[in-house]
C-alpha cells in the first residue's frame, strides 16, 4: 500500500441548524432529537449532523448526495460562505472559525478557491479578467497576472478565448473559466460545487477527463460535491455519502461498493455497471503461490476488461500485477461473486 | 342646541365643556348662516345627524378645537420653526442656488454658435449614434428657429443641474438602502410619499423658507421630485445583481468595497441608468410647475398661455418642452443601450 497522505483539512463534530435560535436546537439535537421532531417542535431544520471528515492531501473527496442532503451546505463551510452552529474546520490545523475578517479573507484568497454549480463569472469583465479575477482581487498587478491567467486559459483549452466576455462563451467553456480562475488563485485546495451538474452528459464526461488530467499533474486537495454517482465513483479517492445531513458512510468508493453499511448505499448503488467500476484490485488475494495462471491483468484494470478477456470462463485464474511486480492473484469465481450486489451487512 | 349636547351631558362633561373658550376667534361660516337664519335649527332627527367631525363637536362643547385651529396650528408650527430651519438650510443650499444661476447664465451667454456644436458634441459623447445627434440637431434647431432657443437652455441648465445633484445623492442613498434592510423599510414611505405628493404642493413650504428670488426653491422642488426614481432603481438594481456572482465574489476574498465597485454597481449599472431616465423626465415635469416660483424657461411661457389666454403662446411653449422630453429620453436611452451592449448584459451568467 502507498503511504497515507498527511490530513489537509478536518472537519469535526460540525453541526448547523437553520432556524430563529439555532444554538437552542443544538442543546435539543445533542440530546437526542431527531431532524422531523426538531422541525415539527421546534420548527428548526437540521441541515448538517455531527460531520467528521478528514480531507488528504492531493486526494480528491467526493460528497454525494440527493438534493436537500446538505451537501451544498457544507462545502460552504470550508470557506465559511456559511457559518456553522458547532463544530471545527482545521485547514492545515488551524480552526477556520476562529479567523477574524482580514485572515479569513486572506485564506478565500490564497489558500482555498471555487468553482461553481452555475459558473458564476463577472458577466462585465472578459475571460482573461475572469480568469485573473482571484490575482487582481489580491492587489496583483495586471501585468503580472496576465501571462498567468493566459497560461491557465490555454491549459484548460480556452486560449483563444481572452477578449470574449463570459457570455459568448458555451456552458461548458464557461466552466472551464470557471476552472482557469480556480487554478491561476494557485491556492492548494479547490472547492468544487456541483461544478459540472449543470452541464450537458458528454461535456460533462469532457470536464471530469480534464480534471483527472489536471490533477495527475497538480495534485490540489479537492473537494467535489456532486449527486451524480457515476461522477462520484470516478473521481473519487475517498467517497462521502450524505443523506439528511448526515454522513451515512465514508470511505475509498471501491470499498463502499463491495461493503455498503446501510440498506440506503444499496439502494443507491444498485444500479451501477459494478463490472465497470470495481478495479481488479478490490476483488484480488494477496496469494501469488497459485499455479495454473491463465495470464495476466493490471490491478487498475476493472472488471469488464477481465470478463472479455477471460472469453466467459468462469474456471480461469489470472496473475494481477501492479507495473511490473506480481501482487496477487484473481479468481474469476470472486469476480462473478463481486458482481452481484451485496445486501447491508 | 347641537346635535351632540345629549353625549356629553349623558357622559357628565358639561362642565369641562363650557370651561373652553367660548366663542373666541372669528365666527365661522357655519355659525353665522345659523345666526342669521335666526334661532336655533331643531336638534335632530335621527336621520339628519352630522358627522362627529370636530367641527360638529365643537358646536356642541365648546372645549374642543375646531378643524380650522388644526390647519392654524400647523401654520403657526412651521412659522416659528422657519428662522431656525432658515438658519440651518439656507447655507446648506446655497451652493444650489449659485449652480443654478452661473449654468443658466453659462448656457445662455454662451454664443449659440458655440453652445449648439456643444450640446450635439456631448449627445455623441454618450450616445455614440449619428441617428440620435440628428435628432438632437433637429429639435435644437426647430427650437431656435421659432426663437424660444434662450428658453430652451434655461430650461436645460436647471435639469442638467437638478438631474446632476439627483444622481449625486441618489445614487449613495440607494447603495445604502440596498445594503441595509432597514434602511429600505425607513425609505420606502418616504419616497412613496415624495412621488405621490401632488407637484404644487412642494411649492407652498418652500414659498415660506425661501425667497422667491433664490433659484433654489425651485431647485429643491424639483430634486425632492426628481430623486426619486434614481435612488429606486439604484437599490433594485444591486439587490438584483445575480446571488451566485456576489458568492464568488465572496469566494475569493473580494472585500465590500471592492465587491461594491468591481461587482454590484457595475452590474446594476442598467438599472441606475434607467432611473437616472426617469429622474431626467420627472425633472423636465417639475420645471414647468416650477416656473409659478419663478423658474425661467420654456414654462415660463406655458404658464403666460394659461395666465392671459395666449393659446398660440402656450401650445408652441408646450410642444417645445415635447422636442426636450424627446432628445433627453433617446440620447439617455442610447447611452444605456450601448452600456448594455458594450458590458454584456445578465444573459449569460
Amino acid at each position: 500500500m502507498t503511504m497515507e497522505k498527511p490530513v489537509k483539512i478536518s472537519i469535526r463534530h460540525l453541526y448547523k441548524i437553520f432556524g430563529d435560535n439555532p444554538k437552542a436546537a443544538l442543546a435539543d439535537v445533542l440530546a437526542g432529537m431527531s431532524k422531523s421532531e426538531l422541525l415539527a417542535k421546534r420548527q428548526h431544520v437540521l441541515g448538517l449532523s455531527d460531520i467528521n471528515i478528514d480531507m488528504r492531501q492531493g486526494e480528491t473527496t467526493v460528497i454525494m448526495g440527493l438534493s436537500g442532503s446538505g451537501k451544498s451546505t457544507l462545502i460552504r463551510h470550508f470557506n465559511r460562505l456559511i457559518e456553522p452552529t458547532s463544530g471545527e474546520v482545521l485547514v492545515d490545523g488551524t480552526d477556520v472559525l476562529s479567523l477574524d475578517e482580514g485572515r479569513l479573507r486572506d485564506l478565500r484568497r490564497k489558500t482555498m478557491s471555487m468553482v461553481f454549480q452555475k459558473f458564476a463569472l463577472l458577466p462585465h469583465h472578459t475571460v482573461l479578467a475572469n480568469a485573473g479575477m482571484a490575482q487582481a482581487t489580491q492587489g496583483v498587478p495586471r501585468a503580472s497576472w496576465e501571462p498567468e491567467a493566459q497560461r491557465w486559459l490555454e491549459r484548460v483549452g480556452l486560449g483563444g478565448y481572452g477578449t470574449r466576455y463570459p457570455h459568448q462563451l458555451s456552458g461548458g467553456m464557461q466552466q472551464r473559466v470557471g476552472i482557469a480562475r480556480a487554478l491561476t488563485s494557485n491556492s492548494g485546495i479547490m472547492l468544487m460545487d456541483e461544478a459540472f451538474s449543470a452541464l450537458d452528459p458528454l461535456i460533462r464526461t469532457d470536464m471530469q477527463d480534464l480534471l483527472i488530467e489536471l490533477q495527475r499533474e497538480l495534485h490540489k486537495t479537492i473537494i467535489f460535491i456532486s449527486h451524480d454517482l457515476d461522477e462520484a465513483l470516478k473521481l473519487a479517492d475517498h467517497l462521502v455519502i450524505l443523506k439528511d445531513g448526515i454522513v451515512v458512510q465514508q470511505g475509498e468508493p471501491q470499498h463502499i461498493l463491495l461493503n455498503p453499511s446501510d440498506p440506503y448505499i444499496e439502494a443507491f448503488i444498485g444500479d451501477i455497471n459494478r463490472a465497470r467500476v470495481l478495479r481488479v484490485r478490490s476483488v484480488m488475494t494477496d496469494d501469488l503461490t497459485s499455479d495454473d495462471i491463465a495470464g495476466q491483468v493490471n490491478a487498475d484494470d476493472n472488471l469488464e476488461h477481465v470478463l472479455a478477456l477471460s472469453g466467459g470462463d468462469a474456471t480461469r485464474r489470472y496473475r494481477v500485477m501492479r507495473g511490473d511486480k506480481p501482487v496477487g492473484t484473481l479468481e474469476m469465481a470472486a469476480l462473478i461473486r463481486a458482481l452481484v450486489p451485496k445486501r447491508a451487512a | 342646541m347641537a346635535s351632540y349636547d345629549g353625549l356629553f351631558k349623558f357622559l357628565g362633561l358639561t362642565d369641562w365643556c363650557s370651561g373652553g373658550d367660548q366663542g373666541s376667534g372669528p365666527m365661522s361660516m357655519a355659525a353665522l348662516l345659523a345666526q342669521t337664519k335666526g334661532g336655533s335649527e331643531e336638534a335632530g332627527s335621527f336621520w339628519s345627524m352630522p358627522l362627529p367631525s370636530l367641527d360638529n363637536l365643537h358646536a356642541a362643547c365648546a372645549a374642543f378645537p375646531q378643524t380650522r385651529d388644526l390647519t392654524l396650528g400647523l401654520e403657526r408650527a412651521f412659522l416659528s420653526a422657519r428662522d431656525v430651519l432658515r438658519v440651518v438650510l439656507d447655507p446648506l443650499t446655497q451652493p444650489l442656488s449659485w449652480m443654478l444661476r452661473e449654468m443658466i447664465w453659462l448656457m445662455t451667454a454662451t454664443p449659440w454658435f458655440i453652445m449648439l456644436p456643444l450640446l450635439l458634441a456631448l449627445t455623441w459623447l454618450v450616445s455614440r449614434s449619428w441617428s440620435v445627434v440628428g435628432l438632437v440637431a433637429a429639435a435644437l434647431v426647430t427650437l431656435a428657429f421659432v426663437d424660444h432657443y434662450t428658453e430652451a437652455m434655461q430650461t436645460l441648465a436647471i435639469i442638467f443641474v437638478c438631474a446632476f445633484i439627483c444622481v449625486l445623492f441618489g445614487v449613495p442613498i440607494g447603495i445604502a438602502m440596498s445594503r441595509s434592510d432597514r434602511l429600505q423599510r425607513i425609505m420606502t414611505p418616504i419616497l412613496d410619499m415624495l412621488q405621490t405628493l401632488p407637484a404644487f404642493v412642494y411649492l407652498i413650504p418652500l414659498i415660506f423658507l425661501f425667497s422667491v428670488t433664490e433659484p433654489k426653491l425651485y431647485g429643491i422642488a424639483i430634486i425632492l421630485y426628481a430623486i426619486v426614481p434614481v435612488i429606486r432603481l439604484t437599490d433594485l438594481g444591486i439587490r438584483l445583481v445575480d446571488r451566485d456572482v456576489i458568492e464568488a465574489a465572496d469566494a475569493f476574498g473580494m472585500t465590500k468595497r471592492q465587491k461594491l465597485f468591481g461587482v454590484q454597481i457595475p452590474l446594476a449599472l442598467p438599472n441606475i441608468m434607467a432611473g437616472v431616465n426617469q429622474t431626467i423626465m420627472m425633472s423636465l415635469a417639475m420645471v414647468v410647475i416650477a416656473s409659478l416660483v419663478s423658474a425661467p424657461g420654456l414654462g415660463v411661457l406655458v404658464l403666460r398661455g394659461i395666465r392671459n389666454l395666449e393659446l398660440g403662446v402656450g401650445l408652441v411653449a408646450g410642444f417645445g418642452i415635447v422636442l426636450l422630453a424627446i432628445i433627453l429620453d433617446r440620447v439617455t436611452k442610447a447611452s444605456l443601450a450601448r452600456l448594455d451592449a458594450s458590458k454584456s448584459s445578465r444573459r449569460g451568467a
